[in-house]
């Protein structure tokens, strides 16, 4: 593997754009029934405009990116602030970039910075990861 | 205002079985590419013992228990009115399919901003596997909307 250095970019992700198929085979798979993902007419009446992509859903995706960079066996933590509702048709795109490579735990280990942003470059989620390299 | 003398309340623990099919179907619904995450005899070449959970998966563990998630019933909310706002995980280890982990919960905080008009209710989990080991611990912060 080729060296990991602060500023180190990680390979990012372009997701599809958010469907309502993606949202009900999200729903169904990860147990999150919450009907504001998936029923147009509950997200009207809780004054949403319709319903929209869970936050863990863009979570998973910023994981797919971490894990085709490194092992998830690597993974030590993983953490992110849900910054704006994603809506339906968004295309996500997920980056990463190493902001610190430190010693913790007798591992060399990297801090990276993780973003899951709209096309128009509103930010969704914002997090980091720390990752044994 | 969601009634803060509930802080520090500990849910029922719960024990949940962590099947293969329901990672294949995970790993399907997040566009997943990466074989070790479907395939058995790939997970073993990469040095896994079986399908390895995604990174998020410990957060749909939460939602196996008897209730979506207990909090909202304990807390009287109304579930048009949360949002998630932030999560957080770490893993010192990984959960693998054919596991069965007990999830633990325990009500860690609530607080408000903009003079009540948001609360936060901050959540802390723990999962341990069948051998006892504690594989992974979550922080997970709602928000509440009250205007």
């Amino acid at each position: 593997m080729s060296e990991v250095v602060v500023g180190t970019e990680i390979a990012s992700l372009e997701l599809p754009p958010i469907s309502r198929f993606t949202l009900a085979l999200y729903a169904g798979a990860s147990g999150d029934h919450n009907p504001i993902h998936i029923d147009s007419d509950f997200a009207k009446k809780a004054g949403m405009p319709d319903v929209f992509a869970h936050g863990m859903l863009s979570m998973a995706y910023l994981g797919r990116m971490l894990t085709n960079w490194q092992p998830q066996s690597r993974l030590v933590k993983f953490s992110s602030r849900f910054l704006t509702i994603t809506q339906l048709y968004d295309v996500i795109m997920c980056s990463g970039k190493v902001t610190e490579v430190f010693e913790e735990g007798g591992q060399q280990r990297a801090r990276i910075e993780v973003i899951a942003a709209r096309k128009d470059g509103t930010q969704t989620l914002a997090g980091e990861a720390i990752v044994a390299i | 205002m969601l009634d803060r003398s509930r802080i520090g309340h500990e849910f029922e623990s719960f024990s949940a079985e962590v099947e293969k099919g329901r990672l294949r179907f995970f790993a399907k619904s997040i566009g997943e590419t990466d074989p070790v995450y479907w395939d058995e005899a790939a997970a073993r070449s990469a040095g896994y013992r079986n399908i390895p959970a995604p990174p998020t998966f410990p957060f749909s563990l939460d939602m196996d228990g008897p209730e979506l998630l207990p909090v909202i019933d304990f807390l009287k909310m109304d579930v048009s009115r949360i949002l998630h706002g932030a999560q957080e995980f770490e893993y010192p280890g990984m959960i693998y399919a054919g596991d069965t982990i007990t999830v633990k919960s325990k009500l860690k905080d609530i607080f408000d901003k903009k003079s009540g008009a948001l609360e936060f209710v901050v959540m802390e989990n723990s999962y341990t596997n069948q051998n006892n080991e504690v594989v992974a611990k979550s922080t997970c912060t709602l928000v509440y909307r009250n205007a």
